[in-house]
């Protein structure tokens, strides 16, 4: 397979992921900012977390509104992580690889792309709403595609590569929405507005009920924590996006007869999740683990784009 | 009236169109626009567009598709293969002389200024055969019609023809829309093209590549307007769909970077102009191309379709001399008749066309689709001084053809057909083993009422082309 085809196949997989993601962040935007707060700039409070988890906290300046924030993640074109860049992005490298997508796949993302005009910029809160359950739609639909018309071979696997190294980065920076989202004066840790945030956290990765299976306990931050970070049935944990980091790339080691640097790399990281405990993480810091976390996973991103997509 | 594919003079239905006029008389009312409109919607899904320049507000359009078929029987197509497979034939060896002995030149069939000064002629393929012999593997060749058996070659297109995409696309769209109507009638399948074409590259590969070939398409980029058409057809030949970056030139051989290294490449099908295949020789600020790349084409290591240096042929100039050269180089006469045509290089003819300019269709040697050319009976006085200027400044590089009526077919326009003039580009593979006309082509639709232009870059349409088999 060409470099540039791989290329454009791995930045498909992840622009379509930050689409999801940004979707998914936005969602639980609106849905905290609709608590009842007491005090002024709480609501600005919420909106700038959005920014932060996004990876572009000082993006609008010093008080983003809720306006600005939604403009900028939703329909912003210069933004590069916003979805309609997103789509855009994934449309235009989807395209220069047209012949390496089944038909469905490139209708998929065509389609979504298709879509961004008739679904305008809307601004009230509930046709804002709708938009973002539409970017969900259109994502799983390429994910579906994807998973259902493409052959398992290298084009598959750069795909799915580009999806999980974002998805990993995805669910990382949203975990540590809670560590920017300040609880205002008055609120304790623990009391009704801490314990709204985590479970609206949770719904956004459609991983309520599933913590509800798992641990059959109220939402407590650490068990989220142990949730979206260490445990493999959880799609989206980071340990489960790190399988499938291995996975993929072990797959084209095998197909291609030889293993690099990336493969290594990859090796590396699942034992040290493995070897992993919670508690562990947060006696040292969860902000810092997470922060350490994302710097590993550039180095893996940089690792894989060296090794094949150049 | 012009000759019309359905009606003919006004005789009655013609044979070919029967089964269709009985058809359509049965079709319920709204029937042809609700699936004229099912059309857009499929073609706009796939993302089967083009890029037109210049257009900043719609970067990406659909070339509108007319639902009505255009439908040619066996006998007129038996007559018109015969006469591209001579035409091409000739092309071909017009070209192995030109770069080769110059024979024509030397018996005066041709003026040697205007092939070898012309800008299209590539002094660096002087002395080159390429690999197979073959230089045009693929031509598309533009004919009109003006009466039954009045079909006239408008053009030669000889570098990089496009429009082959349609012609599939067009046909896989009618037998979604339309599966009853080929029930009754014996179209000849089209879908073979893909591997006629595939068959055909390699058999004009270069020995050195043995039995399994690499072929790829050399693309200019998803930006070029064509670049829905150059992936389409990487994809139905299998082959990797490559830019000038993806490839490289090594030791006097070509190599495309891949996740597992390097891998050479014998053939390419290249859908780049000439000045921008190689920076090293032609054109140093082109960024498309590959350095080296004619260094290795030159050393036979690569196979170039279609090969460097063939607009020579294809130039409207040289054109006018197409029946000299198929007289010449096949000792036959040409099936096909050229439309009548104008040197205004020579002082006789300029002084004829300057003295019926309202009348005549006015072509820049070099222009291509549709720009550059006065259509006399449709413009104003204005435009004809203007353009009359600029002709008395530089006639050399101008043709003048009469105003040809072309014909016209039935075309759906807001709900009622209306005969609209179209013209037939049928799309013809050479190789070592022969020259094959694919059976069909684009027909091309000036959808504005009386227009003559069926660009696509200017309001024309595209219709599916039925070639019958009895």
């Amino acid at each position: 397979m060409l470099c540039r085809t791989a290329d454009s196949l791995y930045w498909t997989g992840r622009y379509i992921e930050r689409a999801d993601f940004l979707a998914r962040i936005l969602e639980a935007t609106l849905r905290l900012a609709a608590i009842p707060t007491r005090g002024d700039g709480d609501a600005e409070t919420v909106w700038a977390s959005a920014l932060a988890s996004a990876g572009a906290p000082k993006a609008l300046g010093r008080s983003p509104t809720e306006k600005s924030v939604r403009e900028f993640l939703a329909f912003a074109p210069n933004n590069a992580s916003s979805i309609t860049a997103c789509i855009t992005r994934a449309r235009t490298n989807a395209r220069s690889v047209r012949t390496a997508l089944t038909i469905e796949l490139w209708e998929a993302i065509n389609g979504a792309w298709n879509g961004l005009e008739e679904q305008g910029q809307p601004t009230r809160r509930d046709e804002f709403a709708r938009f973002l359950e539409w970017v969900k739609t259109v994502t799983l639909s390429v994910e579906g595609a994807t998973s259902r018309t493409m052959l398992r071979n290298d084009g598959y696997y750069f795909l799915r590569l580009g999806a999980a190294i974002e998805r990993a980065d995805n669910t990382a920076r949203l975990l540590d929405v809670k560590y920017h989202l300040l609880l205002p004066e008055g609120e304790r840790v623990g009391g009704q507005l801490d314990y709204f945030q985590w479970t609206t956290l949770l719904r956004e990765v459609s991983a309520l009920t599933a913590y509800r299976w798992v641990y059959r306990d109220s939402v407590k931050p650490w068990l989220v924590a142990d949730l979206l970070v260490l445990n493999r049935q959880m799609p989206r944990s980071l340990a489960s996006c790190q399988a499938s980091i291995v996975r993929y790339l072990e797959r084209l080691a095998h197909d291609y007869g030889r293993r690099g640097p990336a493969q290594r790399l990859a090796a590396d990281r699942m034992r040290a999740f493995d070897n992993s405990r919670i508690d562990d993480i947060f006696q040292s810091g969860l902000h810092e683990y997470i922060q350490a976390f994302l710097a590993e996973n550039g180095r893996l991103g940089q690792a894989i784009h060296d090794q094949y997509l150049s | 009236m012009a000759f019309d594919e359905m009606s003919g003079d006004g005789g009655g239905i013609r044979a070919s169109y029967r089964g269709l006029a009985r058809w359509l008389a049965d079709a319920p009312d709204g029937l042809l626009q609700a699936r004229s409109r099912q059309a857009e919607l499929f073609f706009r899904r796939m993302g089967i567009t083009f890029a037109v320049y210049g257009d900043a507000e719609s970067s990406e359009r659909l070339i509108p598709f007319d639902v009505v078929p255009r439908i040619i029987g066996a006998a007129e197509w038996a007559g018109l293969e015969a006469g591209l497979v001579q035409r091409v034939r000739a092309i071909n060896l017009f070209l192995a002389d030109v770069y080769g002995p110059q024979e024509c030149l030397k018996a005066g069939v041709i003026p040697s200024d205007l092939v070898l000064t012309n800008p299209h002629y590539v002094p660096e393929m002087q002395g080159q055969r390429p690999p197979g012999g073959v230089w045009v593997q693929i031509a598309g060749v533009d004919l009109v019609r003006t009466g039954e058996d009045g079909f006239y070659v408008l053009e030669d297109n000889c570098r990089t023809p496009s429009g082959v995409s349609y012609m599939l696309e067009n046909r896989e769209m009618m037998m979604r829309l339309f599966p009853d109507l080929f029930a009754d009638y014996p179209v000849r399948p089209v879908e073979t093209y893909a591997d006629m074409l595939l068959a055909s590259l390699r058999a004009c590969a270069p020995e050195a590549a043995g039995a399994d070939p690499t072929i790829v398409v050399l693309t200019p980029g998803p930006f070029n307007s064509a670049y829905y058409e150059h992936s389409f057809l990487a994809d139905k030949l299998g082959v990797d769909l490559v830019e000038g970056r993806d490839l490289f030139v090594d030791d006097g051989k070509v190599f495309m970077r891949t996740t597992q290294g390097r891998q050479q490449v014998d053939v390419v099908y290249r859908r780049i102009d000439d000045d921008f295949l190689d920076p090293l020789t032609f054109r140093p600020d082109s960024s498309l191309g590959v350095p080296g790349l004619m260094t290795a084409y030159q050393a036979g290591t690569v196979t170039l379709a279609n090969a460097v240096g063939t607009g020579v042929a294809d130039d409207k100039a040289v054109y006018t001399y197409m029946p000299e050269i198929i007289r010449f180089f096949t000792g036959e006469e040409p099936i096909l008749k050229n439309v009548p045509t104008w040197r205004c290089r020579e002082p006789e003819a300029l002084k004829e066309v300057l003295s019926k300019l309202d009348q005549l269709v006015v072509k820049e040697v070099g222009g291509s689709g549709g720009y550059g050319m006065l259509v006399g009976p449709a413009s104003t006085k204005a435009e004809i001084e203007a353009f009359r200027k600029k002709l008395i400044n530089d006639p050399d590089d101008f043709i003048a053809q009469p105003t040809l009526e072309l014909s016209t077919a039935p075309t759906l326009d807001k709900g009622e057909l209306h005969g609209r003039h179209v013209d037939l580009r049928p799309f013809v593979l050479t190789s070592p083993n022969g020259i094959k006309v694919a059976p069909g082509g684009l027909t091309r639709v000036a959808l504005k009422p009386g227009s003559l232009v069926v660009n696509s870059s200017q309001g024309g349409g595209t219709k599916d082309t039925w070639v019958l088999d009895v």
